[in-house]
């Protein structure tokens, strides 16, 4: 579904991401791990078609994001950092907004709604405006958004940041039960949530592929330590360290 | 053209169209433009005592220097207002094309400063009751007035892409107004004609051609010439094309 080639991204004189390459095949989970900095977010943005690369190649279902992107983004669903919002909005209308920008309407556009407001527990703040809402359930409205359209393609940017226990242990159920029939991507910095919840984890330290595989194959990787965590913190570099 | 376009620029519209009804940044600028527009035609204007049912002088010829300010804060938050939230990233990954989302939005600021206009009616209603007027002048009046609330607006469209902050955007927005009228204010003009060689002159007056007041000034007064409607659209084509260079750049 997902298939990513060389992928390449400088800013100015940085680069930010350096030759990385991935497929996610209908039915993966792929855990995006790496230090704050190393160009999770920015590769997030490329495939999402939001970033243009330098260089490098993306494909989505088959259609490339860079030629034909308005086709491409038709099956992509995207959960940005910070989980945007238009905050002069209720969640019920902002959901709608978006079925709409997805080219649901009427019927289909009032059943969409329903579905995510219920699969995403927000059927009490419905008619609550964006603005007043706490962290957990701006973080779920977002992600009602992305998956709004039952999109093939989904992509998530640190989809349980900030939330409470509760919540994310939501979140990742559901995660992984739509991974069983879509291609996901997910960035965390939350280690045991790859082992519950990746199929595949790929480690991205300095803007370049650093480990790739399943979470049982990572905690092989080093010899001589067996948590995902230690092995995440000796094959990876502070970001201090020049 | 296809549905598909139509049916995201009016998504677009129809949720930005909204939002300005939500913000009551909205209805302070209504309130605070008819009585501009209003309080300049009566006490400055004079608008009772010159005893003629025109509206060029008294009440259009107010109108650039209200939208010079106005028509910036009503357009400040179109783009800068999404960069700042991050739904600008949000609106990139759907699929629609950034054309379709520009125009969306200029649509719905256009259509928020016509109802502003129309609520000005008073002043119409006051001179048909008072007096006989020509409607002719009227309408190009209005059609010259709104033209230049447009360009104001599409000015500022184009400042709201390269910034977050709605507040730089205002204070771009409002010198890049000034300056587009004051370039062709009659009085200045003719001060920088007498001052420069003559060889010169065809250069100032050239720079005075490309100002909004050059173009308001003739049709306020009721002479309708195509040529200046078609300056506006050619100032809103530019500015929105430059809202789409902006828009890139946020995302290069």
């Amino acid at each position: 579904m997902i298939q990513v080639q060389n992928l390449r991204k400088v800013f100015g004189s940085k680069v930010a991401v350096d030759d990385v390459s991935f497929t996610v095949e209908k039915g993966q989970v792929l855990g995006f791990l790496g230090p704050n900095g190393a160009g999770k977010s920015t590769s997030m943005r490329m495939v999402t078609g939001y970033f243009r690369p330098t260089s490098g190649k993306i494909t989505l279902g088959g259609i490339d994001m860079l030629e034909e992107p308005e086709l491409a983004k038709r099956s992509l669903g995207y959960l940005p950092e910070n989980a945007p919002l238009y905050s002069d909005m209720t969640v019920a209308s902002f959901l709608g907004f978006c079925a709409e920008m997805r080219g649901l309407t009427g019927s289909a556009r009032n059943k969409a709604v329903d579905r995510v407001l219920e699969l995403c527990f927000l059927e009490n703040v419905r008619n609550q405006s964006v603005d007043t809402l706490s962290k957990g359930y701006r973080h779920r409205t977002c992600f009602a958004q992305s998956i709004i359209h039952d999109p093939e393609v989904l992509i998530l940017d640190e989809p349980t940041d900030g939330l409470d226990p509760n919540q994310k242990h939501e979140i990742r159920g559901l995660i992984k039960r739509m991974g069983q029939n879509k291609a996901i991507i997910f960035s965390t910095h939350i280690l045991e949530e790859v082992e519950a919840v990746c199929s595949r984890a790929i480690i991205i330290d300095r803007g370049k592929v650093v480990a790739d595989g399943t979470p049982e194959q990572l905690k092989k990787l080093v010899p001589g330590v067996n948590t995902l965590d230690e092995v995440f913190r000796s094959i990876t570099r502070p970001d201090t360290v020049k | 053209m296809n549905n598909r376009d139509v049916a995201n620029t009016l998504a677009i519209f129809k949720r930005e169209f909204l939002s300005y009804f939500n913000s009551p940044v909205f209805y302070v600028i209504v309130v605070i433009y008819l009585l501009a527009s209003m309080g300049f035609a009566f006490f400055f204007g004079r608008l009772l005592d010159t005893d003629n049912a025109s509206l060029a002088q008294p009440f259009f010829f107010w109108h650039p220097w209200i939208y010079i300010v106005l028509a910036p804060a009503v357009g400040m938050r179109m783009w800068s207002e999404e960069h700042r939230l991050g739904t600008f990233e949000l609106l990139m990954t759907m699929p629609l094309s950034p054309w379709q989302a520009i125009v969306g939005k200029f649509v719905a600021a256009a259509l928020v400063w016509a109802i502003g206009l129309a609520l000005t009616f008073p002043v119409v209603l006051t001179v048909c009751w008072l007096g006989d007027p020509d409607p002719g002048p009227i309408v190009t009046g209005y059609a010259a007035s709104y033209l230049y609330a447009l360009g104001c607006l599409a000015v500022t469209s184009a400042a709201s892409a390269y910034t977050r902050s709605q507040v730089v955007c205002f204070i771009v927005s409002v010198a890049l107004c000034i300056l587009l009228t004051l370039i062709g204010y009659p009085g200045i003009v003719d001060t920088v004609v007498r001052t420069v060689p003559a060889s010169l002159e065809s250069i100032v007056r050239f720079v005075s051609y490309l100002s909004f007041m050059d173009h308001f000034y003739e049709m306020s007064k009721g002479i309708f010439v195509f040529r200046d409607v078609l300056y506006f659209l050619s100032v809103i084509v530019v500015s929105l094309l430059v809202t789409h260079l902006g828009l890139r750049s946020k995302r290069a």
